[in-house]
């Protein structure tokens, strides 16, 4: 439903994407995360036609994006970080307003409206201005604004920034119905328990995607370097932790230090070395991130 | 090109216009507020002159003279009894702007039919209106200095004195030369230059700055749908104005609308759409509402103010500012203005000036339409 061949993006001097390839099938929630300035929301407006990518190819659909923009657009949802809702204008408006700019039929419409305003719980609201409403409403609103035209392929700039964690709850319900009718759905978060309830996640760091996989295979994958230290002196431990051989990072968790190990670093050699006490921990999405990234940062500064 | 889509944008802006009551007033209050200003407190035209007399003679004469300026409505009479102390004083505190002093041997000398000298003392603060003034009061003097001869020569019988030669003035159009009859119809242009260029260079650059923009790029509207729809809204506002500045011009300062209205309205028009594309235009580049309003302001707004002849005669303007003027479309809507108002010249006399505003709005446009587009970077 969505491919990327070898796309690279640049900004004058600046690699914002660089050879990123990648594949999507129909009705999978892929979420794409990766610290700020990753190249996630580049990504996004070149798959849905915003920004034309320096080179390689991107397929909507399938569809040549840079060919057939304007079939791609009637295809394609596209929620921008920033979404583009009116203040002064109603709920209602909002909604009149995209439907009329993809075109949709009034009776389809009506009914189209009906049924999002239901689903979203915010029928009660149609005549209120959106400037007046919640966070999480105005994310709803945006999200009912994209979904009026049926797009197969839905694409999502970190739709939930900012939101109250019952409200991105609820989003995230709405969007599993909607790919449980076989929606595409492409959704970039800093939020890992939202990554956590995609089919498939990629990390994208510094313009590459660096790893692409279910989140249980990334969590099956990482276990093996991920640790965990109980300490009485967190700080103590962790200095020491930094500077011993074999570890890419300590990160206090609550009580307790996650210890990463660098690949082929042993266990037991870390622990003589630094003192402290490893025991085996089972990694979060969070614990695999941050030990990935870190991993990376070694990769490049070695 | 399709219609819904058009008019989405057009119902969009309207509502935006309608429900922001600081671009309503912009819109609405602005443009009336500069009408009756401009109607009623600044008139370029000078009477009712404050005078002091310094009338040193005192005789029937001298009284007679000083008779002359009150009855006069140039002029109206702080003080008959003044010094120049007084005048001075009156002039520092802009109370008074012309002294006369009559000196104490008016009457003899006008007896003996001999020369006498009146002094005019003058706040030349406002040149202008100080050389108007001055010509007002030489006249005014003259005229009696005449009339006074005149009597002398009848007196001694040798019949009717006639001047060698006698000026007789007619004023073709605007023949009661009030300022307002040419500045009220100058005034529309400067009045739909707020509208179009200040409002309109706001409408775009929000919607980047909003983060609107990138959500409309990824619908399938096209970028003449968004163009149009937008002009579509504020030219219906600019020629509401239009309407306004015609009902007040002509209802309420009794301006005279001697030409063509279809004509006039026709030329708004055109004017009215260029200068809405170039608002639109600077928005799209500039995709910054302060930079855009900034830049619409000095190269339309001011322009349309200064550069048009809405106040200030191009041909006095230094030479090269008048070639600068050839450039400035509301120069030439400023010349349709006051030909068709005050003259009722029809397109046989305004063609090339329409000719201007029809290239310009059609290359504006094409800039404008071209500079939409439909990616960001």
């Amino acid at each position: 439903m969505i491919k990327l061949s070898n796309v690279t993006r640049r900004f004058g001097r600046l690699t914002a994407v660089r050879g990123l390839s990648l594949e999507i099938s129909e009705s999978e929630i892929f979420g794409l995360v990766g610290p700020d300035g990753a190249g996630k929301s580049t990504t996004l407006r070149m798959l849905c036609g915003l920004m034309d990518p320096s080179e390689g190819a991107v397929e909507v659909a399938g569809l040549d994006v840079g060919k057939h923009l304007d079939q791609v657009k009637d295809q394609i949802g596209y929620m921008a970080q920033k979404f583009g809702l009116y203040g002064d204008l109603t709920v209602e408006e909002n909604m009149l307003f995209y439907s009329d700019l993809f075109g949709i039929d009034p009776a389809e419409r009506d009914r189209m409206m009906a049924e999002y305003l239901e689903m979203t719980r915010m029928t009660p609201f149609r005549d209120r201005p959106a400037a007046k409403l919640s966070g999480g409403m105005k994310q709803k609103l945006a999200l009912m604004c994209t979904l009026l035209h049926r797009p197969r392929v839905l694409f999502l700039d970190e739709p939930t920034n900012g939101v109250d964690p019952l409200s991105r709850r609820d989003f995230w319900e709405i969007l599993y119905r909607l790919a449980k009718e076989g929606m595409t759905i492409l959704v970039s978060t800093a939020y890992l328990d939202e990554a956590e309830r995609c089919n498939r996640v990629g990390l994208m760091h510094k313009g590459r995607m660096i790893h692409c996989d279910t989140p249980a295979a990334l969590k099956a994958q990482m276990a093996p370097y991920c640790f965990r230290a109980e300490a009485a002196d967190h700080r103590a431990v962790r200095a020491v932790l930094q500077k011993t051989e074999g570890v890419l990072g300590a990160e206090p968790a609550g009580a307790a230090l996650h210890v990463y190990l660098l690949e082929g670093a042993r266990r037991e050699d870390v622990e003589r070395a630094s003192g402290a006490r490893l025991e085996p921990l089972e990694p979060s999405l969070e614990d695999v991130f941050i030990a990935l990234i870190r991993r990376e940062e070694s990769h490049a500064a070695a | 090109m399709s219609y819904r889509r058009f008019h989405a944008i057009f119902r969009k802006e309207m509502l935006h216009i309608m429900r922001d009551w600081r671009s309503l007033m912009m819109a609405l209050a602005v443009p009336l507020l500069l009408l009756l200003l401009f109607g009623y407190a600044l008139t370029l035209d000078v009477d009712r002159i404050p005078t002091v007399i310094y009338d040193q003679s005192h005789t029937q004469q001298s009284r007679e003279l000083a008779n002359r300026f009150s009855g006069s409505r140039y002029f109206e009479i702080v003080s008959r009894q003044g010094g120049y102390a007084e005048i001075v004083k009156g002039i520092d505190r802009s109370k008074v702007l012309l002294g006369v002093v009559i000196p104490r041997d008016f009457a003899r000398h006008v007896e003996s039919g001999e020369a006498v000298a009146v002094q005019l003392l003058l706040d030349g603060s406002d040149s202008n209106t100080a050389s108007i003034a001055a010509g007002y009061a030489e006249s005014l003097v003259l005229a009696y200095s005449t009339e006074l001869r005149e009597a002398q020569l009848i007196r001694r019988g040798s019949g009717k004195f006639e001047p060698p030669i006698d000026v007789r003035v007619r004023v073709l159009y605007n023949n009661e030369m009030k300022s307002r009859n040419f500045i009220v119809p100058g005034l529309i242009a400067v009045i739909l230059m707020i509208i179009a260029a200040l409002l309109t260079s706001l409408t775009v650059a929000r919607e980047w700055e909003n983060g609107t923009m990138e959500q409309l790029l990824s619908t399938p509207v096209r970028p003449s749908e968004l163009l149009l729809g937008k002009l579509s809204a504020y030219f219906l506002l600019g020629m509401a104005d239009m309407t306004i500045a015609l009902i007040v011009g002509v209802g309420v300062f009794g301006v005279p609308l001697r030409g063509n209205m279809l004509l006039l309205i026709f030329c708004s028009a055109l004017f009215l759409f260029g200068a809405l594309c170039w608002g639109i235009f600077l928005s799209t580049v500039t995709r910054s509402q302060l930079l855009a309003y900034q830049l619409s302001l000095l190269s339309s707004f001011l322009p349309a103010f200064l550069l048009s002849g809405f106040i200030f005669a191009i041909e006095n303007m230094p030479w090269i500012i008048q070639q600068f003027t050839l450039i400035v479309p509301a120069r030439y809507f400023v010349s349709i203005l006051q030909g068709i108002f005050l003259k009722g010249v029809g397109v046989q006399v305004v063609w090339g000036q329409m000719l201007f505003l029809g290239i310009y709005a059609t290359l504006v446009f094409t800039l404008a339409n071209r500079k939409m587009r439909q990616k960001m970077a």
